[in-house]
Formats: structure tokens, C-alpha cells, sequence
């Protein structure tokens, strides 16, 4: 199944490795029975964007916009869904995603303290990419292993215990 | 595979698999989430290479469970001897004690290794038995069975409630049963289930639906994914049993997108059950037919509220909005909708298996059942624990979680999450249920427990708190959207040492205003954090504001470290500083600059001699 877009002027610029991608995401709204439901279509939106996410890596608009197509709702309605959530961005995001968990458990052993250490070493803020894209850096509220407090999260990696001490060894284990 | 078609197949199937040969020991290894990422998969390695070695697979049966409840000392390993019943715990386990505690086996505890004593976790009955703490009705098969087998929930009496009701109970004695048990709603409101249910019930027939809300997120509360990841098919029971009694034929589970692993056991748990016919068309032959599909959250707080649920579940943006219509009049696609928390299906099953009368037995009146517990913040064993109501915190918190870490000294626990309050030491003897807690300022909450020791700063965890109210709001009304942001603003004037009398003032009359005027409950209950410090410590307010002191010492533009004379320049500070601002030659006493410091403490900590004070 290749995709389906009416986009065209957008759709014969892409890279043939863009190109994949988009099959790709097409290849996944077409197992879902759009059809059975028509007025009930939306209901799919959130998990549609989530491969999409897992695909594209973030969500850019041409990707919102082929989304939108594909359920019948306008662009806005898709970009309204995408802002609400935390999860959703819009923005790529770094190779290496550094998430420190700022839930309560977390937050009473010190992980203010491991995301400023976090801040002052990549020189960026939260929620932001560094320069060179190699990093990413944000927030989270609870990953649910609080007897690890304070927890820092590097792509699917779990470091437990971490301190501000620790987050130099932490950011030299990332390596390409 | 088969289809189960009646009770009494049902029976058989689980009688052959109880009395299927089995090695006559069984090693239980916690494959719950904090269990992995603490190692348990290396251990588990570790485990099958060392047996598949010394062929013992005809000996020991390895069975990989969710969590156990010991997060402190993950990873966890159990041995049981199926004969004798006797068990033995081993904490912090390294892949490296592994061919020791093999060889030990149920002997004794294998040399160099850590045990656990077993008060802390495991009766195995339903009811409370005398002298132990703990009574496990919803974590009953937790950390117990492996959530991926259905055979072996089948073997623990598993979807026997099911059978039960659909063959010899009608929708009516189903709901009624539920009202009697006095259940009430688990997700922190306790509004009772049975009345939920007889509302969408009497609702004209036609399409229908029973939403599971597994979108934990009260930070700090993890008992929801624990039962999803360690007993899937309990939840997924339940919702057949709702959605007969309401006579709904589907079932929706919205979960977190932060729970891959239970994710992936729920859809597991429902093809199997499936296969079986526990789902399906014509279950038990009763002409009942349900299915359950799985919706994912992206990281939305107020996707809890069950209103903003219904719409994230629709692709909707997940704001809030007013009841009544009640979801369960007008819910999910404007069609009649339940929706319960994880924990409260968790004990449908059991409630129908052995009676209301039974589960009122258990806990306090007005308040039925147990509630669990998820202890963490700095007490010293972090983990699940499921209680009667009515147990008192001092009982979960020094005799279950063993009191406060590094002997520190208690200062408050916070219960209710955001929306919730702080409770103090004078309070710990209270025996707890929803009414309770309400009477001293907090909820109940989803059941997270954090304790706070005297490091600890009031002001700070309220501005805490209020951060994630100000980061969850959905924006939709004024009171929540601009009234929270600018009482977080107040706060950070009296943790930065900028607050007057007037600032307290402020924050006294606003809490009051927001609590009136938000739309929903999470905007109403933001400044429950707030009010409930006040009152508890108001004493810590005012040297905020009066002195510009913090007392814990745990604002940092308030405190200061200096180097006193007691510094041998040793340079261990100088070291260890990340930011490079501590000066001083060799055998002479260091110097911080005041202005380059960022306060991290790091020298504070490093230091040998006690040498450098906070102040």
C-alpha cells in the first residue's frame, strides 16, 4: 500500500526514505476498519498519531496534514489533539531522549537538583534539542519505579538512584 | 484450542491443570516493571542458563510473576516448596548468587545473600488472617501467577465469577450484589460502584460500553500497573461481569502510553481469553456476547477525570466537562458509559465468588474491603501493600514500610496526590478510610503514599504539587487556568525569600476562590496541597516570610554553604564542585563563591570533616 495523499506537490518532493515512512504509516491506517465506523472515525486519531510518532520520530505538519486527510477532520483539529498531549511533539527530537522523572517520589530525593545538573551541561532548557542534535531533554511525572527515586530515563534505559554527580557518566555512556 | 462452553468444562479445566505433575519446586522471579529495570532479566538469564546446566528442569519450575510488592529490594526471587508450603524471599539478588540460592534451595538461605521476611507480603487467603497486616483481594494472584498463562488464573479460580453470573445470575442480582458488597470507587472519589451501575443498568437497552481507567497518574501511585502487569485477566473478567450486569457488549481499557509492559500483557490476557471464549460471542452458552479493545493515553493528567477520558478515548482533546449528564446516561459516544478504576475491578471477581456479606466483613463500614497502597518517598522499604480500611497509617508505614529512611524523623505523609493533603504525625493512629481522610484535610486518592522526613520543606512540596496542577491544566476555565498559575507564582515569592504577611493572605483567599469556581475536579482540588500545608505547617510559612528561612534547608535561594575553620584543605570539595567555584590551596581552608555556587550541595555531601554548614 503506498500513500495515500492528495498533497501532491508536497508528496513528489519527499526522499524515497521519507517515502517509506509515509507507506509505512499508510500501511498501519489501513488495518484499522476506517470504514465500520465512519462518524466514529476519530476514536483512532490518538493511536494513529502515536506510530506516526514512532515512525517519524515527532509529528511535522505535513504528517498532520496527511493524517487529517486520511480521517476527514480538518488540520486544526489534529494539531489541537497533538498539543493537548505531553506525549505528542511537533519538534525533532535529539538521538539520545534524557527524560528525568519529576514525580513526587522522585522529586523528594532530589531530582530538581539531577534536571538543573541535566540543564547546565547541555546548555539547554527543558523540552529542547541540543545544537548538534544529539540530545534531548524533558520531563516526566512517574515512570512507576519509585523505589529507584530519583529515576532518569535515556531512550528505553532506566537509571535509578541517579544523582547530580552521576548525570556526567550518564550523558558519556551516550555515544554513537 | 477448545472453547469452554459451560461451568461445569470450566471446573474440569482447572481441576486438570491443578493436578497436572509439576516440579516440586516453583522459583517465582518479578518481572514487573521496576523489577526490570532494577536487573531481574539478567537474574532471570542467569536462572535458566544455571538450570538448563545442571538439568534441572524436572526440579524447578520457573515462573516469571509481576510485581511482588518488594520494590525495595528488587530484584526479587521466591522459592516454594509445593509440599510443604515453605517459602523463601531473596532481595537484591545478582545474577552471580544465583547458582548459590539454586543450590541452597528451599533448605535454607544460601550464603552472601539477602532474605526477606515474609510478613511483609503473602497471605494467601482473601480474608485478613490474624496477625498479618495484610489482606490481598485485589493483589491476590499478583506477583503470584504468570500474567502471560491463563492456565494459571484458571488454576486460582479464574473466570469462575464469570460463569457464575452469566449462567445463574440475572443482570439485576448482578448490580444489586455489588451495591450490597458497599464497593466503592478506587480511583481516589469512592463514590459507591453498585449505585454507578444500576444508573447505566436502568438506562434504556441499546448499545452500551464499560471503560477500565488505567490511566494512572497520580505520580507515585503504581498499583494499577502492578495488577495490569501481574493479573491481567482479573480486570478483564470484571469488565464481562459490568458490562452483562449494565448490559454493555463492549468493553474499552484507556491506558497509559508510559505502561508498554502492561500494554502488552492486557493484549496478551485478551486474545487468550479469547481463544478460550471467555470473550467473545455466547459466552458460557448464556448468549451474552462482550468484547474488550485497548485505547492508549499520550500524557494527560486530567484524562483521569472520567468526563475527559471519554473524550481522549473519542481523539478528542481531553478537557473535562459538566456533570450531569452523567457518563453513565450520556458517556461514550453519547451512549450510557461506566467507568471504574483498575483496583475496583480488581475485587468484582472475588466479591461475586464468595459474597457481600464476606466482603463487608473485611475493612470499615462505611468504607468495605481493602485498599492497597503504593509507599514511596523516604521511607525505607518502597513497595505495595494491601490493607484492610480502618488499618491505621502508623501500622503501613512503621510496621510495613519499616519506618523512615536513615533514621530520619517523620514529618508528613502525602495521600491523595496532587488533589491531596498532607497528614502529620498527629494524625498516624488515625485508622483510615474515604471519610477519614477527608476529615483531616486530604483523600484518598489512588493510594500513593509519600512520606516526607524533616529534609523535607512544606512550602517547596506545595509549590511542588501545584506545578503539576499548573502543567496539567487543561486551560479550558479561567479559576484553574490563570487562578493555580498565579498561586504558584505567590509560592515561588515565599520559597525565593521575597513573601510578606500579605503574600499568605493572598494565597488564603485565592485557595478559597479556585475551590468554588473550577470545572472540574482537578482544578477545584489544586489547592488542597496548599491549604492542607498551611494548616499543618504554618509555622514554616512564616519563617519563610519573617525570616527569610527555610527551615529543612531545602530552598535553595534561601540557604547557603559555607566552608567553616573545621577544613583540613583536604580538596575533596574542590574536586567533586561542578562548577568549579571553591578555591583554596592544599592543607588551607577552601573558600565557596557565593556567586558561582549553584547550591547543588555536592560539597556538603563529599565532605569528610562536617566542615562545610548550611545555613
Amino acid at each position: 500500500m503506498s500513500c495515500q495523499c492528495t498533497n501532491e506537490p508536497a508528496c513528489r518532493t519527499r526522499t524515497p526514505e521519507q517515502a517509506e515512512k509515509y507507506n509505512e504509516l499508510e500501511r498501519y491506517i489501513s488495518t484499522i476498519p476506517l470504514e465500520k465506523v465512519p462518524d466514529r472515525k476519530r476514536g483512532y486519531l490518538i493511536q494513529i498519531l502515536h506510530k506516526a510518532q514512532h515512525i517519524f520520530g515527532y509529528l511535522p505538519e505535513d504528517v498532520q496534514k496527511y493524517i487529517a486527510e486520511r480521517l476527514k477532520i480538518s488540520h486544526a483539529e489534529v494539531y489541537g489533539v497533538i498539543s493537548f498531549y505531553s506525549y505528542f511533539t511537533d519538534k525533532p527530537v535529539g538521538r539520545y531522549k534524557i527524560n528525568v522523572c519529576i514525580g513526587t517520589a522522585c522529586f523528594v530525593k532530589g531530582a530538581g537538583k539531577v534536571l538543573e545538573e541535566f540543564k547546565r551541561r547541555l546548555n539547554i532548557k527543558e523540552g529542547e534539542t541540543s545544537g548538534d542534535g544529539k540530545f534531548f531533554l524533558g520531563s516526566l511525572r512517574c515512570v512507576g519505579a519509585c523505589s529507584l527515586a530519583p529515576v532518569v530515563m535515556v531512550n528505553d534505559r532506566v537509571y535509578g538512584n541517579v544523582t547530580a554527580e552521576k548525570v556526567g557518566e550518564i550523558l558519556k555512556e551516550c555515544t554513537d | 484450542m477448545t472453547k469452554i462452553q459451560t461451568p461445569a468444562e470450566l471446573k474440569e479445566l482447572a481441576a486438570t491443570l491443578k493436578n497436572a505433575p509439576r516440579p516440586p519446586v516453583k522459583l517465582l522471579v518479578s518481572m514487573g516493571t521496576c523489577g526490570i529495570a532494577a536487573g531481574t532479566a539478567d537474574v532471570l538469564k542467569a536462572i535458566r542458563e544455571e538450570v538448563a546446566e545442571r538439568r534441572l528442569e524436572n526440579a524447578i519450575e520457573i515462573v516469571e510473576v509481576g510485581c511482588m510488592g518488594l520494590c525495595y529490594a528488587e530484584p526479587v526471587l521466591m522459592l516454594v516448596d509445593r509440599e510443604s508450603g515453605k517459602r523463601l524471599i531473596y532481595g537484591d539478588v545478582t545474577p552471580q548468587q544465583v547458582p548459590a540460592i539454586l543450590n541452597a534451595g528451599t533448605a535454607g538461605a544460601a550464603p552472601g545473600t539477602r532474605t526477606l521476611e515474609r510478613s511483609w507480603y503473602y497471605p494467601e487467603c482473601e480474608a485478613p488472617a490474624p496477625g498479618e497486616l495484610q489482606a490481598r483481594i485485589v493483589l491476590k494472584n499478583t506477583g503470584c501467577i504468570n500474567p502471560e498463562k491463563i492456565e494459571e488464573y484458571l488454576m486460582n479460580d479464574g473466570y469462575a465469577a464469570l460463569a457464575k453470573v452469566l449462567t445463574t445470575m440475572s443482570p439485576e442480582e448482578v448490580v444489586k450484589l455489588i451495591s450490597d458488597s458497599g464497593l466503592r470507587g478506587r480511583g481516589g472519589g469512592g463514590f459507591p460502584t453498585g449505585r454507578k451501575w444500576s444508573l447505566a443498568a436502568a438506562q434504556p437497552p441499546g448499545e452500551k460500553f464499560i471503560i477500565c481507567n488505567a490511566d494512572e497518574g497520580d505520580p507515585g501511585a503504581f498499583m494499577d500497573r502492578a495488577v495490569l502487569e501481574g493479573d491481567p485477566h482479573s480486570v478483564l473478567e470484571a469488565m464481562a461481569i459490568g458490562g452483562y450486569a449494565i448490559g454493555a457488549q463492549t468493553g474499552v481499557i484507556y491506558i497509559r502510553a508510559e505502561y508498554p509492559l502492561a500494554v502488552k500483557r492486557l493484549e496478551i490476557a485478551i486474545k487468550q481469553a479469547e481463544e478460550y471464549g471467555f470473550l467473545g460471542k455466547n459466552i458460557f452458552g448464556s448468549g451474552f456476547d462482550f468484547n474488550i479493545e485497548i485505547k492508549f493515553g499520550a500524557g494527560a493528567f486530567v484524562c483521569g477525570e472520567e468526563t475527559a477520558l471519554i473524550h481522549s478515548i473519542e481523539g478528542k482533546r481531553g478537557e473535562p466537562t459538566v456533570k450531569p449528564p452523567f457518563p453513565a446516561v450520556s458517556g461514550l459516544w453519547g451512549r450510557p458509559t461506566i467507568v471504574n478504576n483498575v483496583e475496583t475491578y480488581a475485587c468484582i471477581a472475588a466479591i461475586v465468588r464468595n459474597g457481600a456479606e464476606w466482603f463487608r466483613s473485611i475493612g470499615t463500614p462505611g468504607s468495605p474491603g481493602t485498599k492497597v497502597f503504593a509507599l514511596a518517598g523516604k521511607i525505607s522499604k518502597v513497595g505495595l501493600a494491601e490493607v484492610p480500611m480502618g488499618t491505621t497509617l502508623r501500622k503501613i508505614i512503621y510496621e510495613i514500610g519499616d519506618g523512615i529512611k536513615n533514621g530520619r524523623q517523620f514529618k508528613a505523609v502525602q495521600t491523595g496526590g496532587p488533589s491531596g493533603g498532607c497528614i502529620t504525625a498527629k494524625n498516624l493512629d488515625l485508622p483510615i478510610d474515604y471519610e477519614a481522610l477527608k476529615a483531616i484535610g486530604s483523600m484518598m486518592g489512588s493510594g500513593g503514599m509519600i512520606v516526607m522526613d524533616e529534609d523535607d520543606c512544606m512550602v517547596n512540596i506545595a509549590k511542588f504539587f501545584l506545578e503539576f496542577t499548573l502543567d496539567e491544566s487543561c486551560g479550558k476555565c479561567t479559576p484553574c487556568r490563570v487562578g493555580n498559575r498565579r498561586m504558584y507564582e505567590l509560592l515561588e515569592e515565599i520559597t525565593s525569600g521575597r513573601g510578606t504577611m500579605d503574600t499568605i493572605n493572598k494565597l488564603k483567599m485565592l485557595s478559597a476562590t479556585i475551590k468554588d469556581t473550577a470545572l472540574c475536579g482537578l482544578g477545584q482540588t489544586a489547592p488542597n496541597p496548599v491549604l492542607s500545608t498551611m494548616s499543618n505547617f504554618e509555622d514554616e510559612y512564616l519563617a519563610h516570610v519573617q525570616e527569610s528561612r527555610c527551615p529543612a534547608g531545602a530552598c535553595t535561594k534561601l540557604i547557603h554553604y559555607e566552608v567553616t575553620d573545621r577544613c583540613v584543605g583536604c580538596g575533596l570539595c574542590l574536586q567533586r564542585c561542578p562548577v568549579n567555584c571553591i578555591t583554596g590551596e592544599r592543607r588551607e581552608r577552601h573558600l565557596i563563591d557565593q556567586n558561582r555556587c549553584i547550591k547543588c550541595g555536592v560539597c556538603f555531601m563529599a565532605c569528610k570533616f562536617h566542615a562545610i554548614e548550611k545555613r
